[in-house]
This record gives structure tokens, sequence and C-alpha cells, in this order.
């Protein structure tokens, strides 16, 4: 059961690694939406302080949702998906593969970016790495919550919309929790409240996720 | 196993040999069963609708604090619980389908949504009403109006997804995976947008330290839910019937049944 989710794993890495500006688009955005608000809403450093927290979180959920469709589109264009769906092994490791996969390649590098974005809203340090730790915790729920929905929407015309209208109200509790920790954080009200919740939020999501989307790619596919 | 795999199977003359509550899974036994029973949820609805409102309006004293404004709850209160109680019952008939493959507890799920998202609306659009007066802003972020509004996204969503796609069983099997997943989420949204709401501000105004009620109040608040429920019993059941209608529209029931209005133009 290691090695399917290994190869997989491995497989959709190097798919992703030979196709390098699907991931520089999402960066790109995650990067445009988040240079939108200070210009649209006001430049002044307090403002922006107090913004950053849920812009960035905000900025990373759509531009998580926005890649959503490569997730299971290129496989099910070439047939792969079907060979997978006939794969003696279990479906939901198959697809738990897949979305590390999504993760490793969509969500980390927003991880690993949002410290210079949080700087330029003038974040104290500490708020940044409590930001940083939050997106951390936060994206791969993003990812897994965000699979059901890309699954269910397979092949469908203008399914790219139709993902973000089933996916973002799923997806309510991780932004109150990940944007409210670094708020929390910066009231004095101690973090480890929001962190649990976002751990619980992402050890729930590990588990039924892959299940549902396994479901819902059978539907689609089958 | 046997169960399921039968069911999925055109039954032409409604299903005689089964007995119980399965009978009602043969598209046509629960055509028949909708239409005996919407009659009784119109009359139940009108008579009920008539004297709660009468209570509500004329009978109800005036809230010393809320004025007159306060008669919007007749609505509002009703809206909002019917709102929860038929996603509930979506996700319900979702799962029955799911599990048992019965079309006719898809095809439910699909007439419920519909109306449980304008009960939803209904629920927002009167608390705004109620609002403007009251707390003088037709909205703020409260846990409980939040919540409201993602549940109303909920239905949304499943309505564009059901409708995106064109294969009905495939339409069915992954509207009701989808109520299965929000219904899962809804108790998380929930307390996530209370806690996020107590976190930052103290709510303005709490539901659950209310007067206790009059009792011609909360009388004509019950006689408008039963109203409420019974309508969108009824109405529910006349879109089970076009859906089962238009799904079953190959069957040999439903050409015998639609023959004598459509002389002429026999498929």
């Amino acid at each position: 059961m290691g090695r399917v989710f290994l190869t997989v794993l491995h497989r959709d890495l190097q798919l992703a690694f030979r196709r390098r500006s699907d991931v520089w688009t999402t960066l790109s955005f995650f990067l445009v939406a988040a240079s939108l608000f200070p210009l649209a809403v006001s430049p002044e450093r307090d403002t922006l302080r107090g913004m950053a927290p849920g812009i960035l979180w905000v900025a990373a959920l759509l531009s998580s949702t926005l890649s959503l469709g490569r997730l299971f589109a290129l496989d099910h264009a070439d047939g792969t998906l079907e060979q997978l769906l006939l794969s003696p092994e279990p479906l939901s490791l198959i697809v738990l593969s897949k979305v590390v996969a999504h993760w490793l390649v969509s969500g980390l590098p927003l991880v690993l970016l949002s410290p210079l974005l949080a700087l330029q809203y003038d974040l104290p340090t500490p708020a940044i790495a409590v930001l940083t730790g939050s997106l951390a915790l936060g994206t791969p729920v993003l990812s897994l919550v965000g699979a059901i929905g890309a699954a269910l929407t397979l092949g469908l015309q203008g399914g790219g919309v139709l993902v973000n209208l089933l996916v973002l109200p799923l997806l309510v509790p991780v932004l109150i929790f990940g944007a409210g920790s670094v708020v929390a954080h910066g009231s004095g009200q101690g973090l480890a409240a929001h962190f649990y919740l976002l751990a619980a939020l992402l050890a729930f999501t590990l588990v039924v996720a892959p299940w549902a989307a396994a479901h819902s790619l059978k539907v689609s596919v089958g | 196993m046997s169960t399921t795999t039968w069911l999925r199977h055109r039954q032409p003359d409604g299903a005689a040999a089964t007995r119980g509550l399965w009978r009602f899974a043969s598209p046509p036994a629960a055509f028949r069963l909708a239409g005996q029973l919407r009659p009784w949820a119109i009359a139940l609805a009108a008579v009920t609708a008539v004297i709660g409102l009468y209570v509500g309006l004329l009978v109800a004293p005036t809230d010393h604090q809320q004025g007159e404004a306060y008669r919007i709850i007749f609505v509002h209160v009703p809206a909002a619980w019917l709102s929860m109680v038929l996603y509930v019952a979506m996700a319900f008939w979702s799962a029955v389908g799911w599990v048992f493959n019965t079309r006719v507890s898809s095809l439910l799920a699909r007439a419920i949504a519909p109306t449980g998202a304008l009960f939803t609306f209904l629920a927002l659009w009167t608390g705004a009403l109620w609002g403007q007066p009251t707390w003088g802003t037709w909205w703020v972020w409260d846990a409980r109006l939040t919540s409201e509004l993602i549940l109303l996204f909920l239905y949304l969503g499943v309505m564009a997804l059901q409708s995106a796609i064109d294969d009905p069983l495939r339409g069915d099997r992954a509207g009701a995976l989808l109520t299965l997943v929000g219904v899962v989420n809804v108790p998380v949204i929930y307390f996530s947008v209370q806690w996020w709401n107590t976190l930052h501000q103290g709510a303005s105004v709490s539901f659950r330290s209310a007067p206790t009620m009059a009792a011609p109040m909360l009388a004509g608040m019950l006689l408008c839910t039963v109203a409420l429920w019974a309508w969108a019993v009824a109405v529910v059941l006349q879109r089970l019937r076009t859906l089962i209608l238009q799904r079953e529209a190959d069957a040999a029931w439903v050409r015998a049944l639609l023959a004598p209005h459509q002389t002429g133009v026999a498929r």
C-alpha cells in the first residue's frame, strides 16, 4: 500500500515538475491578488497590519481552489484516471497521494511565500511566524476538501467556477481559525486554541476527504 | 443485496408485490402517494396559516420592547427552523438514495433543495427587515446570521451542481455526496462562526436572553410553523411528482397517464 502511495506521489510531482508554468501561475495569482488590496483599500500601515491575516488567507484560499482543476482533469482527459479506478489498490489512498502531491505543488509554495507578503503588510515578526504556521496547518485542508469538489465537477462545463461555489462555503471554518490565530496572537489571547482547532480540522478531513473524493470520482467517471 | 437490485428495475405497474414502506420506492407508487398527500398538506397549510396569522397579527399583544416590528417572527422563526430542517431532510433522503439506490429518494432530495434555499433566503430577508428597526442595521456578522448565509451557499452549491450535470443518475449521486459532506460540515461551520464572533466582540443581541413569550405569541408562532411546514411538504411533493414524470417519461405508466392529454403528440 505504501508503494502505491509513493508511486502516484512521485508520478504527480514529476508531471508537475515538467509543467512548471502551472505552479508559477498559482503562485503569481497569490502574489497579484494579495498586492491588490493595499491599492484598493489603503496603503496606511495600521490598516494593512489589521487586514493582513484575512487578506493573505483569502488569497491563499482562492489561489488554492483555482488550481484544483488540475488535480484530476489531466488524468481524466488522457484516461489515466480510469486506469487508477480499475486498480485493485484502495482508491482513497491513490486520491490521498494525489492530494499530497497537489499540496506540495500548490500549497507549500504559498506557505513559503507568505512571510514575504506579510512583510509587505508590515506584520511584526512573531505574527509572521504565526501566519506561516497557520497556513502550513490550513492549506492541506484546502487541498483535501478541494479534492471532493474537483472530483464532483470533473469534466463538467464551467466546472472551474462551479468548484469554487461548492468548496468555498465548506472552507469557512479553516479561514476563520487560520486568520483568527494571527488576530488572537496579536491581542494576547494565545494561539493554542486556534492551532488545535486547525489541527483537528486537518485530522478530520485527512480521514474523511480522501474517502469522499474517491466516491465522487466513482460517481463522475464510473 | 436482493432488495437493492430489484429496486433498480423499472416496475411497470407500481410493484404491487412489495409490502410496507418499500412499496413507495417505486416511482408510480410514490407519484400516487404524493398526489394523495398533497391536497391534505395544502389544506392544513391554509387553515393553520389563517389561524396563525390571525393570532399573530391581531390577537398577540404588542411587544413592550420592540413594538409592532416583532410580528415578523411569525414568518421569520418558522422559516429559519425549516431552512435547517429541510437541509437535514435533504441529507437524509440523499443518504437513503445513496445506500439503497432508490431513485425516488434521490428525486425527493432534489425536490427539497429549492424549497430549502427559499426558506433560507426568507429567513435572511425577514431577519434583515426585523433588524433594521430593532438593531438599527440590516445586517450584522452575528454567528446566527453568518451561518444561515453559509447554509444558503450550501443549498445553492448543491443546486448548481445538480443542474450542471446532464446525466440524471450522476447528478443524483453527486448532489447526494455534496449534501452529505455539507451536513457533516454544518455543525463545524456553526461553531466556528460562533467562536469567531465571540472571540472578536460580544454578540450585540442574543436570542437566548429573549424574554419569555406571551402565550398568544407562542401559539401564533407554532401555528405558523405548522403552516409553513405543511406548505413546504405540499410544494416538495408537487415538485417530486414533476421530477418523477420527467425522469420516467419513457415508462409505460407515464405514457398511459399522459395519453388523454396529448393525443397526436404520441411518442
